[in-house]
């Protein structure tokens, strides 16, 4: 009996895996044909004619996909870095104290990631202009932190919550300079931790719409914002391959990080915001 | 520099300081400041008398209503769907069988992948002239391309919901997946040797058990879903516009007197974000500390 209910059991499970493999993969295939696509008209399923030209021009120093490209990453990069400066000593105070007062830092830090951009940003404006930080990258990646900071405060704080600091105090008594002990021996057992809430907090700054569109005002054309004019102006083609140089960070980050994606880490709350 | 002299709530206080000072001023300030745009109040610029014309004109506004109703239905259900099928695809990948660990990777890359992308993508499948059309044509089902049913630009706001649904499955998934791997399946042996059936022994005491962990995830979804801008810009009907667009349409609006009344509707979204981190706060305490 429990034979002859396994096997349609069995065929009902692969049958949902094939329906949700072909589920997750499908936006991503247009995207990609569009990108080696020529006058790909309705109602033909694949183009008549194959190209690399949208490659080419996306390529090109005169096209503003690579300064695009590059700017992004610098943005993304600078976020990051200040993240991991601002982030982990809080994540410390976070993961290894107890005091008063706790529960309302944890629900403040908490807020940033729930509330979303648009009702905090259109204030932020307003004050950016008298302080002549719109439109420009570093108004961008002030206004990034929102995002990837409390992202990194919770990934860190978890890590000092397992941290002992024994250690610390050995090295200091040893006759150890409090930067020397930082270097030797805190650094080395909370890396894993910067690497990881470092990488995503990059992905969560790497995928800001509407942060820069306002306050970079258009200025600072990073790539979600290239892809988003082409997308809307019809040209499907310069489209598809922006679409496919974008997801190439997460795609790399993705097969660094693998293991550290089950949803038992805290990591895995920052792809709300992805 | 002598650190280790530093009484603890000293340390505490030095450690936390950087972090809450770029959260209190950029966040709650942002916060702050469009709350007192949102009454015309703003001392610097000359306005010291707070009223509230831009909450009357955003009440008494029929599109206002229009898109607040269309952004909860986006939310809603988004949510809801995304949810059950994400409870559903952990139930699947608990158990071993063939393309597990093709689901299981794609899960993950669709994690990375952010959503504008996905947006653009539904755009391509689901448009009049994308590659269902196409197919239906194929098939001799359609004959013109506005034979299609309208699925993007609807009133409906169906591919707006399909990109979150496609979006959000896996988020939801890993964290469900994660929550009935620590939990086991002792308890369901229990319960099955005792006689329960299988959609009992799901029904009383797996669901149960992963139930918080779901809602946390789905408080996120909600959230996320409702504020977002750039997923009804690409997918949306012009009218009416989800909120963000909207608000974002009066903040850039030629006419600076609409400004106000994008900052009201940023407060009614903040608003509705608090309800959630209340329910997020009640159900995962824990996951905050990691």
């Amino acid at each position: 009996m429990s034979t002859a209910e396994s096997i349609p059991m069995r065929s009902f499970r692969v049958l949902t895996g094939v329906v949700l493999i072909t589920w997750l993969v499908l936006p991503l295939i247009p995207l990609a044909i569009w990108s080696f696509a020529r006058g790909w008209f309705y109602p033909d399923l694949l183009p008549k004619t194959w190209t690399l030209r949208a490659w080419e021009y996306a390529m090109s120093d005169t096209a503003g996909v690579l300064d695009s490209l590059w700017l992004t990453i610098g943005i993304s990069l600078a976020a990051t870095v200040l993240s991991i400066l601002v982030g982990v000593p809080a994540g410390r105070a976070l993961g290894m104290y107890k005091f008063r007062g706790k529960e309302i830092v944890e629900l403040m830090i908490l807020a940033p990631t729930i509330v979303p951009g648009i009702a905090v940003v259109l204030g932020i404006h307003s004050v950016f202009i008298s302080m002549g930080l719109n439109n420009t990258v570093w108004g961008v990646i002030l206004v990034h932190l929102i995002p990837t900071l409390p992202y990194m405060v919770l990934v860190m704080s978890g890590i000092f919550a397992n941290y002992d600091p024994a250690f610390e105090a050995q090295a200091r008594s040893l006759g150890a300079s409090p930067l020397k002990t930082f270097w030797y021996v805190t650094l080395p057992a909370i890396r894993p931790g910067i690497i990881v809430g470092g990488l995503f907090a990059f992905l969560v700054s790497w995928s800001q719409y509407i942060l820069t569109l306002l306050i970079g005002g258009g200025r600072v054309e990073t790539l979600p914002l290239l892809l988003f004019n082409f997308a809307t102006a019809g040209r499907n083609d310069i489209t598809g391959a922006i679409g496919m140089i974008y997801i190439l960070p997460g795609i790399i980050i993705l097969l660094l990080t693998a293991k550290h994606l089950s949803g038992r880490s805290g990591a895995v709350g920052g792809f709300g915001q992805i | 520099m002598e650190v280790g002299h530093l009484s603890d709530r000293t340390k505490i206080f030095l450690l936390l300081l950087p972090a809450m000072f770029i959260i209190v001023v950029l966040f709650f300030g942002g916060l702050m400041i469009g709350l007192m745009r949102s009454f015309n109040y703003m001392p610097v610029i000359g306005l010291t008398e707070p009223d509230l014309s831009a909450y009357i004109s955003v009440f008494t506004d029929r599109e206002f209503y229009l898109s607040f109703l269309l952004t909860f239905h986006i939310a809603f259900t988004s949510t809801v769907i995304s949810s059950i099928l994400a409870i559903g695809a952990a139930l699947l990948l608990r158990r071993s069988f063939v393309g597990r660990s093709i689901v299981n990777f794609l899960f993950q890359l669709n994690l990375t992948v952010p959503h504008l992308v996905g947006a653009i993508g539904m755009l391509y499948l689901f448009s009049q002239s994308g590659s269902f059309a196409r197919l239906a044509h194929e098939f001799g089902m359609i004959a013109r391309p506005s034979d299609f049913p309208a699925l993007v630009f609807d009133p409906y706001a169906i591919g707006i919901i399909l990109q979150y649904v496609w979006k959000e499955i896996p988020f939801i998934g890993v964290i469900v997946l994660a929550n009935m791997q620590s939990i086991g399946e002792d308890y369901e042996s229990v319960a099955r040797s005792l006689g329960a059936s299988k959609w009992q022994t799901f029904r009383y005491v797996l669901l149960p058990l992963i139930f918080p962990g779901v809602l946390s995830a789905s408080v996120m979804v909600f959230a996320f879903t409702f504020g977002a801008y750039e997923i009804p810009a690409i997918l949306g009907a012009n009218f009416p516009a989800a909120l963000p667009v909207l608000a974002y349409r009066k903040y850039t609006d030629v006419d600076l007197a609409a400004r106000p009344e994008a900052m009201a509707m940023a407060i009614v979204i903040a608003l509705l974000s608090a309800v959630m981190i209340y329910f997020y706060v009640r159900y995962s305490r824990r996951r905050i500390r990691g």
